[in-house]
């Protein structure tokens, strides 16, 4: 097995297959390590009808295109791994597998995106899929007739449960602030909706049932109060967080675990580049981690160059 | 349409000649959506390290899909996909919406494994 690299890009969305694209395209070594499913959260995404050049494609085929397109240049993928450890001291960096696989290369394109943030409280692990749901148009059939709760103030909240009252018989959102973060025509629209009901102020502190969930213990941020509301379903939405937890004390942070780069997508860390979700940025599009994709792919390839030569200079 | 590079399974019949003939067999009723993808995407990859292992999937709307829909071990089951993991053809474990490769594989270690 290969385990020498030019380039080891960690994450296969839309960021790190694009750089990876550019770099094999150039004859630079490449390797793609991904934790899950290649495609990143483009996979979560049913229609993209925004992404120029293409008129409506579902995420996954696009994915699917992205990742052949770099496999026909010789790029090479490992999905579904776990990194262990990662070194990116000096000019060799180093990525260590939980598997015990090894693998150099002379930088790093870091493109891990974001993940949805979950409650992190009691109950949540034990019941999803048995009435607590990240997805509504996955799940919302399950729930027809039924009293669900949607967690969240953000434009995903407020949308997803508008379109969830197309199944459930009433909707209650559960928003921890006195406003919401969404856009105003959404929050109109959901407050028009007869069968949705809100509950600001508050947040949910634990999932309970036996089997299947069936209330929710809800503390008032006003006034402290606890107090337990029955329900057949939750839908979280609270926003997205990058992934990044594995590079704390390796490079620079900003205060939200966003990654620090230059216009070159260069990190605090000499060979070590940042593309996509994780990188501190207004925007979060498909089409914006392809262009932070091939910006890191240009700006590596120049530093692999500079050091090659710098390399065969100091032997002559 | 499932468009994964799984085996799919058509009908009850196909489903129920499946058991009858292998060992170890794990079915991943979903559709093409955020929390089944992943999984089927772990299932193409294990097919490879688990070899005793039939892996397929089949599409949680045909109508046939009740062969897993109306089993007693999915009573409950609120997010898709409905995973089963059948050992000589009874239900050892079933799993409701998206799983981890660590989940997955310690599944398939506990109740699929070889003798
Ligand atoms: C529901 C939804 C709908 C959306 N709709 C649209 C849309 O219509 N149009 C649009 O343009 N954008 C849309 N987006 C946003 C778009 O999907 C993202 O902006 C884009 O996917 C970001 O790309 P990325 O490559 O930076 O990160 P991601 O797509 O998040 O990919 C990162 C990859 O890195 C992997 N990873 C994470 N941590 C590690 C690690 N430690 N080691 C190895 N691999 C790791 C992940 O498994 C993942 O595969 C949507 C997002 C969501 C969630």
């Amino acid at each position: 097995m290969n385990t020498n690299y030019d380039t080891i890009i960690i994450g296969g969305g839309p960021a790190g297959l694009t750089a990876g694209i550019y770099l094999s395209r150039s004859r630079v070594k490449t390797l793609v390590l991904n934790e899950g499913t290649v495609g990143g959260q483009m996979i979560l995404t049913h229609e993209i009808a925004n992404y120029s050049g293409v008129e409506s494609v579902s995420g996954y085929q696009l994915a699917n295109i992205m990742k052949k397109q770099a496999l026909s240049f010789g790029c090479d993928i490992q999905s579904n791994i776990s990194i262990k450890n990662i070194n990116f001291e000096g000019d060799e960096k180093c990525v260590m597998l939980e598997d015990g696989d090894r693998f150099t290369a002379k930088s790093i394109i870091v493109a891990t995106g974001g993940r949805s943030r979950t409650l992190g409280v009691k109950g949540e692990d034990k019941f999803k899929g048995r009435g607590i749901s990240y997805c509504a148009t996955c799940d919302g059939d399950f729930f027809t007739n039924k009293e669900i709760v949607v967690v969240g103030g953000g434009n995903s909240a407020i949308e997803e449960a508008v379109s969830l009252t197309k199944y459930a018989s009433k909707v209650t959102i559960v928003h921890q602030f006195d406003h919401f973060q969404a856009f105003d025509h959404a929050v109109l629209e959901a407050k028009r909706n007869p069968k949705i009901n809100f509950m600001m102020e508050s947040s949910i502190t634990a999932f309970n049932g036996s089997e299947n969930l069936e209330s929710v213990t809800i503390k008032d941020l006003k006034t402290n109060e606890i107090k337990e509301f029955k329900t057949d379903g939750v839908f979280v939405f609270i926003g997205y967080i990058p992934n990044t937890d594995f590079l704390k004390d390796k490079i620079n942070l900003n205060k939200w675990g966003e990654i620090i780069v230059n216009s070159d997508m260069e990190t605090s860390v000499k060979g070590v580049y940042a593309a996509g979700d994780a990188i501190a940025k207004r925007f979060r599009q498909v089409s914006t981690a392809v262009g932070d994709g091939t910006i890191a792919a240009m700006a590596v390839s120049n530093y692999i160059h500079d050091l090659k030569t710098k390399q065969t200079a100091s032997c002559k | 349409m499932l468009y994964t590079n799984l085996k799919h399974i058509e009908s009850a019949e196909e489903h129920a000649k499946i058991l009858a003939e292998n060992e170890n067999v794990m079915v991943i009723c979903g559709r093409m959506g955020p929390m089944c993808i992943p999984v089927y995407g772990i299932a193409e990859e294990l097919e490879k390290k688990y070899p005793h292992v039939k892996f397929y999937d089949m599409e949680f709307d045909h109508p046939e899909a009740h062969v897993i829909r109306d089993l007693p071990e999915v009573r409950g089951f609120m997010g898709i996909p409905f995973t089963i993991y059948y050992k000589n053809g009874k239900v050892v474990k079933a799993t409701s919406s998206i799983q981890t490769k660590p989940q997955i594989t310690s599944i398939l270690d506990e109740h699929l494994a070889t003798k």
